[in-house]
């Protein structure tokens, strides 16, 4: 019942492991959505906010050392929301798997619960193809979290391009943090 | 609104301009280089028969023959006569100048509150007038009739089409908020189309100038609206699950191109101005973006990745296989076409400049036209003689335009602006 930070990252690595071995075999296609489907975002605002929150605040019943919202704990993984890519690479590093499992974990715990993930890029290049880069790390790490159980309905991927990037960076540590994406649960 | 003027060499000059709108944009221009074979014009300053706060239409007329680069605007203070009429001009007065041309002019009031602006135009050798012109017009509409004469003086001199009565939208970013703004093409009367905390992108022109589709973050993700000029009405054209951005007009104005994502990388699809009849025009796994339609509206040109980096590419407008159409340099983006679709502009990468590139066509030749650093958004005027682009000086945008020869370059900025995506409209009637 009252479980400890330490095994719900042991679970998470052991449904990583699976995931990835299934993915071997099967890659997975990322569907194009119809034509027809207009968005949906107009119609879910506060409901499904506020049920992720009510998710978040019975667990730190149970555990008196959690306060309040996990997803704003610092203490907890997942207050982590930000993974960031080589230059013009989209693969997610292995250093942010744990994080990823955790938000998947999340996810697929709570299927009232939705999040955007926002690609960026760095400002080198035009602002169109930027939006693009930025999109195409959003869906690796969208596939990530689907291999992990969170289902597309609670996912969406959308990209800011260079347009959110520190203007003028000089360097490659400047650059590298603007190419990044941001896990923004809904409601947030 | 009042025009500081400063002339620095025949071919350097730089005006600056504060307008009196809501927006208090001012776009500074700042001209380089120039043609070998300047035409050296007098343009005597137009009747004083309106006296007050008139705009000195000889002035805005001076202004855009000097920024085209094919013009040496003479100094005419040293002549006593002040014609208004061809047949008042003394030649032999123009010629000691070395005048070639020579224009005249004048504005007089009309009964209900309308002007008539005349003006003509003559050979100063050959003694003989070249065109004169006429026009009844609202008192608002000086400044645009200022910017018509000058294209007729051109036209008739240099044999290119009309480029001054026109306008350029743009994005500027000034203390944390993006506007779209739409200016005169010399950078005066710039006027907030709309506005957001938010990031703006993608400015396109209807092909007759009534509207614009542009790409907005205010909803959080990018959605493309199209917005009336005239009204200020604006229709959301695409709202889709993911990316909605790249809008690019088709030549007759009854679809456009834009790209979506919806849960995957960015693709193409077209769809009607009222936002009805969405259709994907082209799948694969890589980026496909920035679409354009070629003039004669029978292609769609694009930037792709699917040959491992970013290079144009061009399919039907009914769809099937891509052909790949730029070949040389790192990276090709942007496509554009010249209006006549004989040239297609590109923001091209080598090593890790980008400079604005053009590609004849029919020959595949290129030319890089900019000297390069993170210079995108290449425009066509409506003539097709300059393409103007956003380039960066010192982390902050700036518009910048260069001939299609490369030979005159020019520099927009607003002082404490960041200025951006810049996109030429169609001529004005």
């Amino acid at each position: 019942m009252n479980r400890s930070i330490w095994n719900t990252k042991l679970l998470g690595s052991l449904i990583l492991a699976i995931a990835l071995s299934a993915c071997k075999s099967t890659p997975m296609v990322d569907k194009p959505a119809a034509v027809e489907d207009k968005s949906p975002q107009t119609e879910t605002v506060a409901p499904a906010a506020s049920a992720a929150d009510t998710g978040a605040s019975t667990s730190s019943v149970s555990d008196s050392t959690v306060s309040g919202n996990p997803l704003t704990d610092p203490n907890n993984i997942l207050s982590k929301r930000s993974i960031y890519f080589d230059f013009d690479k989209d693969t997610v590093r292995e250093e942010f798997r744990p994080m990823i499992e955790a938000h998947a974990k999340y996810l697929s715990e709570h299927a009232n619960a939705k999040v955007t993930l926002q690609g960026n890029a760095d400002e080198r290049g035009t602002r169109e193809y930027n939006l693009s880069l930025g999109q195409r790390r959003a869906v690796a790490v969208k596939k990530s979290l689907n291999l992990l159980g969170a289902q597309d309905s609670q996912i969406e991927t959308i990209s800011y391009g260079e347009e959110k990037a520190t203007p003028g960076c000089a360097d490659e540590a400047c650059h590298q943090l603007n190419r990044r994406v941001d896990i923004v649960y809904e409601g947030e | 609104m009042k025009i500081f003027f400063k002339i620095f060499q025949s071919v350097l000059f730089f005006i600056a301009a504060l307008t009196s709108t809501a927006s208090h944009a001012a776009l500074e221009i700042e001209i380089s280089g120039g043609s070998a074979q300047q035409i050296p014009i007098a343009i005597v300053p137009f009747g004083q028969a309106l006296t007050g706060n008139q705009e000195k239409i000889g002035d805005i007329i001076a202004a855009d023959l000097r920024r085209s680069g094919l013009f040496r605007v003479l100094e005419t203070g040293g002549v006593a006569s002040r014609p208004t009429e061809i047949s008042q001009v003394k030649y032999a007065e123009w010629a000691v100048l070395q005048a070639q041309a020579i224009t005249v002019g004048d504005v007089t009031a009309l009964p209900g509150n309308r002007l008539k602006v005349t003006f003509g135009l003559a050979d100063v050798l050959k003694q003989t007038q070249l065109v004169s012109m006429e026009y009844n017009i609202a008192p608002g509409q000086l400044r645009l009739t200022a910017h018509k004469i000058a294209d007729v003086i051109y036209q008739k001199l240099t044999g290119e089409g009309p480029i001054f009565a026109s306008r350029i939208a743009y994005i500027n970013k000034t203390k944390g908020r993006y506007a779209l703004q739409v200016a005169d093409a010399d950078g005066v009367n710039a006027q907030t189309v709309v506005s957001s905390k938010e990031p703006i992108i993608s400015p396109a022109w209807s092909p007759d100038g009534s509207k614009i589709a542009y790409v907005s973050f205010e909803k959080k993700k990018p959605v493309v609206f199209v917005q009336s000029l005239t009204t200020g009405q604006r229709l959301t054209l695409a709202n889709y699950k993911g990316n909605n951005s790249a809008p690019a007009w088709s030549p007759d104005g009854t679809k456009l191109a834009i790209v979506l994502s919806h849960s995957a990388n960015s693709q193409l699809y077209t769809i009607n101005a009222d936002g009805t009849g969405l259709k994907s025009l082209i799948r694969s796994g890589a980026i496909d973006t920035e679409p354009t339609w070629s003039p004669d509206g029978k292609w769609i040109y694009f930037t792709s990745d699917r040959g491992g980096n970013p290079q144009i590419y061009k399919v039907s407008v009914f769809g099937g296989a891509a052909q790949r159409v730029t070949f040389q340099g790192d990276h090709n983006l942007t496509p554009r076409f010249s209006p006549d679709g004989k040239f297609l502009a590109t923001v091209r990468k080598d090593g890790s400049r980008y400079s604005i590139a053009m590609q004849d066509l029919t020959n595949g030749q290129v030319q890089i036209l900019s000297e390069g650093g993170q210079d995108e958004s290449p425009s066509f005027a409506p003539n097709g003689r300059v393409i103007l682009y956003a380039s960066r000086v010192s982390g902050r945008g700036a518009l910048a335009a260069v001939s299609s020869d490369g030979r005159v370059k020019q520099r927009l900025s607003e002082s404490g602006g960041d200025i951006r995506e810049p996109s030429w409209g169609p001529l004005l009637d």
